[in-house]
Parts: structure tokens; C-alpha cells; sequence
């Protein structure tokens, strides 16, 4: 009899052990640390959760109207010391859990850069962190790596144990970056940038894809991610370096028309300030740049005569287009600035301090992080903690 | 179907054309087919019986907060039915799309079904549900013979219908929205989404938010200023309680959804750039200000159900509810703190540290409160005598449901958790286990509890039986799979799908699925067999589970007036507490009751409404200015009906009351 009891546990076992939850057994330090987060949270939640499900099952029998010999107390409604345990208990795993989740938020804020490559090693002064830049385009992705000049489509691949450091926009609709081995997810959004942080610990083909609905082509926007060693890493750059295409504004403006299931594409050469003009929305020559737009704003606008230099839109990425049905024809503003002066600006405003909007983390007696420091409030003994709340 | 392109508007039809009916989309033609044959029967049944008279007059028009809270309850049921069509499609879908298959739903169906059931489910069934129960109940236990505005009443209800009827026409003419439930823009915007969908969603929403936000203010004057004598605040039902914080939240949070709706339009209709990606728009704004509405949202869902619990839980545990003063202070900090967690449904947007942080511990915060109500049912429990009957069982599942649901709740509520969890099933898993175990589970139980009293006999307990173990068993067959897969990273509103090793799990919710389905057709039996056989299950007493609010003190179902002569209180549980000390009721001087004449105002106003949605979905000008001056009009005409309130003679009432004193009578002798 147990063992048919057990039968069902057994199986449940069995499918579980065959699954790969990716989630909780992911190859990337941030995903692991944001997978003990979980276990810390789900372990601290357990410590109200059973006694209540066991006591809601112990209750409900023992005190079973056909049950005579439990005790009746109809009249009683109230105890001070139950009403205490009961707003404390939850309180105080509730202090518990906010102090690791204001910490772990901090140190695991996609826009920090990684003071470590796993839990054992810290992040040498010297390493330069892979850039990428990621679009997420209606419905495929495009991948830069301005350090190697190429570009892909629907592929990646980055050195075990680099850490790479992702800025990301998109073009139409919003989409979100996720690749649940390497580190959790960031929304993609037009006209914005965000950014992510992650290293790869293992070497594997791992699967990417958009995590937030973005339309008709969402489902197959997928991408494969290869964790590969320093050699296996030069041979997909110069895989790339090999390819005939090149990612000018032309070939990308082709590129971010309405398309499922695209094969992988490789590009040799990339167009100049492609991202920061993706960003700005601008790659369309004619179009003004959104930081040349907010920069004649910011200094009192062009006045009335502003309303007038726009045009007609001839061209758009959207397979189709609505007009307001009592707005005007879309149309976009005239780009006033030569090719040269829009680049200069984008170029002058990379070095400005919004790219990294991150601070350090500082506290009362928290170290700050950095090489030599990570996760400190892991290491700290319980009165530490206490401390430094 | 193809999306035309351009659509031109012609000055009658605007654009709406022949290639708007999906005359080649077989799913939705049978579909059709059926609904014409239903409604043909429906109509042919209710002419061939005359009723058309009988329901104008006794349900349409009427403006008795007991009617209209059933018409709710109709309506969210019909409403369900739909909601759970779209998710077996749903499930059927994800079960077969492996391994190259294209399942059979193409992008655009799929797409209008995930949203349409998000839709639905939340709008018009679970607001239905809880506004009918928060309106048939909330005056009958405060000892009031109706709400503050019973005209109002009546508008809203109809108001709520037109908002389904317009999502429901959607199905049929043109296409609903492929947005997701909340039409984020820019994908909702009229770059992405140029066609009818995404307007059927706005004005569906519009003119449903209406018919909610009149009804949270009247059932907010209702309970602040109609509460029989001594029953003070800290004295009123625990269910009056949590109706009370729901539609303050109501009040406070649907004009939000009004506003951000608004401003969406205007971008579609007039090419203003509140939300569009240039020109100075910024989607985010919106992304804001529908969770600004939509986590209040899910507060307004629970919180009447949590009365609900503590009604079902003292009452069938014959005993006081434990903490009741903290079970107040509980509901009012949820209701208090759920304005300031919204953000918590976008961390993985790039809000910087500190911002995740602050909503991820206040969100946690909450678990606070809701946590010391888990322990209040418990301790209500604890040492009662608990009848196990229908309404208990659904508690005591609920309690063991929830408190999963709370804990991922919480789980995702940690901002570095939510980073890998965020958009996975593992949160459509969580939000159907608090909506499901918490506001379905807790309308059941509601059905179960007050239908006698609406009704005048009890449900059949073993078709209810067969339902509650389908119901639960299915729900952690269909969902429990979902946690699983999205530990597994796999995420939500997925058409198509590579891996072959996930398709078993799909498989097994879509069999939890099916015994949902079983659920719902034995939940469909139950009322079936108890109204065809209400002669056996009647209860003359109009307190069959020996309740203890002041809706168990008068008979079943109520009279027009709901009670003779209005009660007196004097603690918290009224009724028990008047049985306690051997209430008698009075059996003379009765007096002429002044109570609300029906109007069919609303049913027109909602009509008006109706037609000015689908003129303006479907830009057909002439007739949207037609419906929109012949609403003013109406209502203007209306403010000129004199005939608007009558007294019910006392000898009518004392006719009543006699009859109600044999039927005791006959109770007492058996």
C-alpha cells in the first residue's frame, strides 16, 4: 500500500528529474545568484506557509461538526497573543526577506557592471567586457559587436567567463531580451535604451528568445546563444568577418521590415553610430535624430516654424501603417542638421553620464562592491546585518 | 482572416464592409452558427411563452438590487462560458504546436483569444461577479430595502452588459485586439495594430467602466449612509466591510483606466503622440497608468471574496469570526497599500534599484495583512463545530490554494526573482492560482451560500460535489504544469513552440483543462436539477445554514421591501445575536413602504451607448452623432419622469408578513 501511495510522487519525481528547468539550473553567474534568491525567498515563505496549510487540514478534521469529542467555543473571537503571533510572524519574515531583496536588487541591477565572473573568482582589472548591442526588430534580433565590427541576425555567441555587457533597443514594439541560462530578462523598447550585464560560466548552446508579446511573428523569435571558449569565440567572429554582407543603413532599413522565422545572417562591417541611430530613431537619413530633436527643445524649440518641417512619410517599417482618421497624414520631422553635424552630436553625447545611469551601491558600513567586493551581505553574520539595517 | 490594408470609409458604412463577417474562418463560422441557432431558440422560446413582457417588466426595467445583482451573476456566467471557450482553444493550441506543427489557430485567431480571454475573464466575469454578489448582498445584510441610487443601479448593470455585448460582437464583425489584455502601446498603437481590434478593446472597456465606477459610488452611499440603526462602522458584516474598501478602490482607480483609454483613443483618432514612439510619446506613461488602475484591479477582484470567506467560515464554523477588528484593519491597510505596489508589473523595464526595491518590499508588505487574515479563518476554525456543506468546502480549498498563489506572489515580488520568472507561465500560473483559488473559488462558495437566500431553496449538494473535486483537482492538473514550465523558461502567449520535451506538460494542463470542463458542466447541472427539482430542496425558514447576519432575518427570497420594519442592531453578527436573545418578530403595525418605480431608462441609455461604441469602432460618423444626441436626450428626458417612486400599501405588506408568519409557522411545527 505505501507503494502505491507513493506511485504518484514517484512519477512526479521522475518527470521533474527529466525536465530542464533552465531557471533554476542556469550556466550564468547573475541567473545562478537570481536562482538562490529564489530558494531563499520560497524557503523563508515555507516557514508560514506549511504550518498554515498543515494546521488548515489538522483544523478542519479535528474540529469536523460529526467529531464529538473536539472542544466547542462558540462565543470565542479573540486573543491578543494569536492576533500578535499572527501580524508577527509574517512581519518578521517579511523584514527578513526585504533585506535580502533590497540588497540583492542593488547588487543584481541588470545596469551594475559584474564585480565577479562566478562565485569563486573576481573580475580581473584588465578584462575588457564583451559589448553588444542588441535591436529586437519585428520579429527577429540583431546583434553588434562594435569591438569586432560585424553584426548577426538570430545568433550569438560569447566567451565563457567574459562578461559581456548588453545595450539594448528595439524598433517598433516592445520586446524583452532573455536568455534564461545567461542572466534574467530587460525590456527592448523603441526609442529607448536599456541595458544588462552577464557572463556565461559554461560552454553550451543555450536559447534566447523575446519574453514579451510584441505580435504576429512573437512566437518564432528565438535565437541561439553559444557559450564557447576563446577560440571557438575567433572563429565566430571571423565567421563574420568572412560574410560578403556588410549591416550599412540601407541593408538595415531592408532588414526591420515585418519578417518570421528568419535564418541566421552574419555581417561584416557595420554602419557608423548604427546603434545610437536605432536609438534615435534616425536611420533613415532625412529623419532627425530624437537627440538633436530634444537638444532644439531643450534650448526653446524652433517656435511655430518648427510645426513645419516635416514630411510626408513615404517609407515605414510597419507593414501597415494606420493614419488617425482625423489626424494628419504620419509624417516625420526633417532632419535640419548634415550627416556630419547629427553624427557629431550622437558621438558627444556617448561620453555623457546617462549611458550609466548606475551608481554604486553605498550603505552604512557596506563595503562598496567592485573586484574585490561582491555580494557582501551573503558574507555578513546575522548582528552585521542587523547593523548595517 | 487578412487585415485589409486601407480600409476606405465610406460616409454610411464607414469601414465597415463585407470582408469584415470571417465568412472564411470555419471556427468562427460554426461558432456563429451555433450562437444565431441558441439565441433563434432563445428568442422563438421566449416569444412562444409570452415572456418578453414578463422579463421587461419584472428583471429589464427593475431597479430592486436583487434582480439586478442576479442579472450580474447571469451575465458573468454567460460571460465565463466564452472566457473558458477562448482558454480550451488556448490549451488545445499550445498541446498540438510542437515539432513544426502550426497547431490550428493561425497567428491572428491566436492572438484575439489570449486576449480576448484576459479580457473577458477579468471585465465580465470576475466584476460581474463580484459587483452582483456586492449588490444583492451588502443592502440585505446593512438592513436597507435598496441601494442609494436604484436608477443608477440599473444603468450600471446595463452599462456593464453593453461593454460585453460590444467585446462579444468582436467575435463576429472584424477582429478584437491582438495586444495582449492591456494593449500596451506602441504595439496597441495605430502603427501596429491600424484595424478594429484595438477599438473594440477601448470603447468595450469605455462604456463597461462606466456602468463599474457608478456602481462603486452607489454602493459606497449605500453602506456609509443607509446602514440600519446601531450598526456602526465596527459593526457592519465582515463581507459589508470588504465591499465597502473594493469600491473605494473602484471609485479611485477606474477613472485611471478612463483617462490612460482616452488618451489612447486620441492617438488613434486624432494622431496626438501620448504613447506613440516619437513626436515625443512615451509608452511607458501608459504602461504606468493602466497598472496604476490594474493592480487596485486585483484588490477590487479579492477583497469582496475574502468577505466572503469570513461570512462562509464563521457561519459554518457556528461560531464568532476570530480577530474581527483585525480582520477590518487588514482589509483597510490591502486597500490602502495596493496604490503603491503597481510598478512591480514592469521591474524587468530598467527602473533603477532603488525604484524595483521600494515596490518589491511594499508589494511584500501586503502579504502581511492578507497573511493575518489566512490566520483569522484558521483560528475561526479552531475550536467551531464545522459543517462541512458546499460553501465550507470551497474555504477550506481556497486556503489550501491561496496560500501557494500568495507565496509565488511574493516570489515575484523580489525583483532579481521576477528578472528570470517575469512574463514566464510561472506567472500565469501564479495570477490564475490567486484568481481562480481566490475570487472563483470564493464565487462559488458565494453561489453556494446565498443562493437559498435568493432563491428560496438550497443547490444539490452532489452534483455541487462532483464540481468542487473537478474543479479542484483540474485547476492544479492545469496550472501546476504552468509553474513547472516556467521554471523551464518558457514564456507566455507562445504560439508555436521547438522543444519537444515540453509538450507533455502542455498535455497535462490541457487534461486539467477538460476536467475543469467537467466542473463547469456539473456546476451547470447542479443549478439545473435544484431548480427542476425546487420543491425537494425548499427551505422555508430563509435561514438554512443557521447564518448570522442580518440577510438570514428576513424570508427567502426577500420580499420587494426586504424587511417590514427595519432592524435594530446591536452587535456585530446582528442575526445571531437577535436569535440569541429569542428575537420575536413583530406581527402587526405594518405601514405603507416607499420604494423605487422600475424605469427602462437604463436599458435605453445603454443601448444609446452600445451603438454610439460600434458607430465609433466602426466610423460610421452620422450614426455615432445620432446615438450620442438621442443618449442626451434621453437622459434629459428622463430627468422630467415624475413617476419615479410608489408605496407599497399596507395592507400589501401586511398581506405578506401573515403569509411569512404561516410559513414559519409551518417550519417550527416540523
Amino acid at each position: 500500500m505505501p507503494f502505491v501511495r507513493l506511485t504518484p510522487l514517484l512519477l512526479l519525481a521522475g518527470f521533474l528529474g527529466g525536465c530542464n528547468m533552465v531557471v533554476l539550473d542556469p550556466s550564468g553567474d547573475v541567473a545562478a545568484q537570481q536562482r538562490n534568491l529564489i530558494y531563499i525567498a520560497t524557503g523563508l515563505m515555507l516557514l508560514v506557509i506549511i504550518p498554515v496549510m498543515v494546521l488548515t487540514v489538522v483544523f478542519a478534521i479535528r474540529y469536523r461538526a460529526s467529531s464529538a469529542k473536539a472542544r466547542y467555543e462558540p462565543e470565542w473571537d479573540h486573543s491578543t497573543q494569536i492576533e500578535l503571533a499572527v501580524w508577527a510572524v509574517p512581519l518578521l519574515i517579511i523584514i527578513a526577506l526585504g533585506a535580502f531583496t533590497w540588497a540583492d536588487t542593488h547588487l543584481l541591477d541588470p545596469y551594475r557592471p559584474l564585480g565577479r565572473i562566478d562565485h569563486a573568482t573576481p573580475l580581473a582589472e584588465e578584462v575588457e567586457p564583451l559589448e553588444v548591442e542588441v535591436v529586437s526588430l519585428d520579429w527577429k534580433w540583431l546583434f553588434i559587436l562594435p569591438q569586432y565590427g560585424i553584426a548577426s541576425v538570430n545568433e550569438l555567441a560569447a566567451p565563457v567567463d567574459r562578461p559581456i555587457s548588453f545595450k539594448l533597443t528595439s524598433t517598433s514594439v516592445m520586446n524583452a531580451f532573455f536568455v534564461p541560462a545567461l542572466a534574467g530578462m530587460i525590456y527592448t523598447m523603441p526609442g529607448m535604451e536599456t541595458t544588462l550585464h552577464g557572463v556565461i560560466n559554461a560552454p553550451g548552446e543555450y536559447e534566447g528568445f523575446s519574453s514579451n508579446y510584441s505580435g504576429a511573428g512573437f512566437s518564432k523569435m528565438r535565437f541561439a546563444f553559444h557559450g564557447v571558449d576563446e577560440a571557438g569565440f575567433d572563429a565566430w567572429v571571423q565567421k563574420a568577418r568572412d560574410s560578403e554582407a556588410t549591416l550599412d543603413r540601407a541593408t538595415y532599413l531592408a532588414l526591420e521590415r515585418p519578417s518570421e522565422g528568419v535564418p541566421v545572417e552574419l555581417y561584416n562591417g557595420v554602419a557608423e553610430n548604427l546603434f545610437d541611430l536605432i536609438v534615435n530613431m534616425c536611420v533613415d537619413p532625412g529623419k532627425m535624430c530624437m537627440s538633436e530633436m530634444m537638444a532644439i527643445d531643450a534650448r526653446g524649440g524652433l517656435g511655430l516654424a518648427g510645426i513645419h518641417n516635416t514630411l510626408p512619410l513615404t517609407y515605414d517599417k510597419f507593414a501597415r501603417r494606420g493614419t488617425a482618421v482625423f489626424g494628419n497624414e504620419p509624417s516625420y520631422v526633417q532632419s535640419l542638421c548634415t550627416k556630419e553635424e547629427a553624427m557629431a552630436g550622437l558621438v558627444e553625447r556617448d561620453g555623457a553620464p546617462m549611458r550609466d545611469r548606475f551608481t554604486p551601491l553605498a550603505g552604512r558600513g557596506l563595503p562598496r562592491p567592485g573586484p574585490s567586493a561582491m555580494t557582501p551581505i551573503r558574507t555578513s553574520s546575522l548582528p552585521d546585518l542587523l547593523k548595517n539595517l | 482572416m487578412a487585415v485589409p490594408t486601407t480600409v476606405p470609409v465610406s460616409p454610411i458604412f464607414g469601414r465597415l464592409t463585407l470582408d469584415a463577417f470571417p465568412f472564411h474562418e470555419p471556427i468562427l463560422v460554426v461558432t456563429f452558427a451555433v450562437v444565431a441557432l441558441g439565441a433563434a431558440a432563445l428568442v422563438g422560446a421566449l416569444t412562444y411563452f409570452r415572456l418578453w413582457g414578463f422579463l421587461w417588466r419584472e428583471w429589464f426595467t427593475s431597479v430592486d438590487h436583487k434582480k439586478i445583482g442576479i442579472m450580474y451573476m447571469v451575465l458573468g456566467l454567460i460571460m465565463f462560458l466564452r472566457g473558458f471557450s477562448d482558454a480550451i482553444m488556448m490549451r488545445l493550441q499550445q498541446a498540438m504546436a510542437f515539432g513544426g506543427s502550426e497547431g490550428y489557430l493561425p497567428a491572428h485567431h491566436y492572438d484575439q483569444v489570449f486576449t480576448a480571454h484576459g479580457v473577458i475573464m477579468i471585465f465580465f466575469v470576475a466584476m460581474p461577479f463580484v459587483t452582483g454578489l456586492m449588490n444583492y448582498v451588502v443592502p440585505l445584510q446593512i438592513g436597507a430595502r435598496d441601494v442609494s441610487f436604484p436608477f443608477l443601479n440599473n444603468f450600471s448593470f446595463w452599462m456593464t452588459t453593453a461593454g460585453a455585448i460590444i467585446v462579444m460582437a468582436s467575435l463576429f464583425v472584424g477582429e478584437f485586439a491582438q495586444t495582449g489584455w492591456l494593449a500596451f502601446p506602441p504595439l496597441s498603437g495605430l502603427g501596429a495594430s491600424p484595424y478594429v481590434g484595438v477599438d473594440y478593446y477601448i470603447w468595450g472597456l469605455q462604456v463597461a467602466g462606466v456602468g463599474t465606477t457608478l456602481s462603486g459610488i452607489n454602493l459606497i452611499c449605500t453602506i456609509l449612509k443607509m446602514r440600519a440603526p446601531g450598526m456602526s462602522l465596527m459593526k457592519m458584516p465582515i463581507f459589508t466591510w470588504t465591499s465597502l474598501c473594493t469600491n473605494v478602490l473602484i471609485v479611485a482607480s477606474f477613472p485611471v483606466l478612463t483617462a490612460v483609454l482616452v488618451l489612447l483613443s486620441l492617438d488613434r483618432y486624432i494622431g496626438t503622440n501620448f504613447f506613440t514612439n516619437d513626436f515625443g510619446g512615451n509608452p511607458m506613461m501608459y504602461v504606468n497608468l493602466i497598472w496604476i488602475w490594474g493592480h487596485p484591479e486585483v484588490y477590487i477582484l479579492i477583497l469582496p471574496l475574502f468577505g466572503v470567506f469570513s461570512e462562509v467560515t464563521a457561519t459554518f464554523c457556528g461560531k464568532r469570526l476570530f480577530g474581527y477588528t483585525s480582520m477590518v484593519y487588514a482589509t483597510v491597510v490591502i486597500t490602502i497599500l495596493s496604490y503603491l505596489v503597481w510598478l512591480h508589473h514592469f521591474f524587468t523595464m530598467g527602473s533603477g534599484a532603488s525604484v524595483n526595491s521600494f515596490f518589491g518590499i511594499t508589494t511584500m508588505i501586503i502579504s502581511i495583512p492578507t497573511g493575518a487574515k489566512m490566520f483569522n479563518w484558521l483560528f475561526t476554525m479552531y475550536r467551531g463545530r464545522i459543517r462541512f456543506e458546499l460553501p465550507m468546502m470551497w474555504t477550506v480549498a481556497f486556503m489550501l490554494t491561496f496560500v501557494i498563489g500568495g507565496m509565488t506572489g511574493v516570489l515575484l515580488a523580489v525583483p532579481p526573482a521576477d528578472f528570470v520568472l517575469h512574463n514566464s507561465l510561472f506567472l500565469v500560473a501564479h495570477f490564475h492560482n490567486v484568481i481562480i483559488g481566490g475570487v472563483l473559488f470564493g464565487s462559488f462558495a458565494a453561489i453556494n451560500y446565498w443562493w437559498p437566500k435568493a432563491f428560496g431553496f438550497r443547490l444539490n449538494k452532489f452534483w455541487g460535489l462532483v464540481s468542487f473535486w473537478c474543479w479542484v483537482v483540474g485547476f492544479w492538473a492545469a496550472f501546476a504544469p504552468l509553474y513547472i514550465l516556467g521554471l523551464m523558461g518558457v514564456t507566455r502567449r507562445m504560439r508555436v513552440f521547438d522543444d519537444p520535451s515540453l509538450q507533455i506538460w502542455f498535455i497535462i494542463a490541457g487534461a486539467g483543462a477538460a476536467l475543469i470542463a467537467c466542473g463547469i458542466g456539473a456546476m451547470l447541472l447542479q443549478y439545473a436539477i435544484s431548480i427542476w427539482k425546487r420543491a425537494e430542496y425548499r427551505d422555508a425558514s430563509g435561514d438554512p445554514w443557521n447564518g448570522r447576519t442580518l440577510e438570514w432575518a428576513t424570508s427567502s427570497p426577500p420580499p420587494d421591501y426586504n424587511f417590514a420594519f427595519t432592524p435594530l442592531v446591536h452587535a456585530t453578527d446582528a442575526w445571531a445575536d437577535m436569535k440569541a436573545r429569542n428575537y420575536r418578530r413583530p406581527l402587526a403595525g405594518y405601514r405603507p413602504i416607499h420604494m423605487p418605480s422600475n424605469t427602462g431608462t437604463g436599458v435605453i441609455l445603454a443601448g444609446c451607448a452600445l451603438v454610439l461604441a460600434l458607430a465609433l469602432i466602426w466610423y460610421i460618423w452620422w450614426l455615432a452623432a445620432l446615438s450620442f444626441i438621442a443618449m442626451i436626450g434621453y437622459a434629459i428626458h428622463h430627468t422630467f419622469n415624475y413617476h419615479r417612486d410608489y408605496n407599497i400599501p399596507a395592507d400589501v405588506v401586511t398581506h405578506t408578513e401573515e403569509a411569512r408568519t404561516v410559513q414559519l409557522a409551518a417550519v417550527a411545527a416540523q
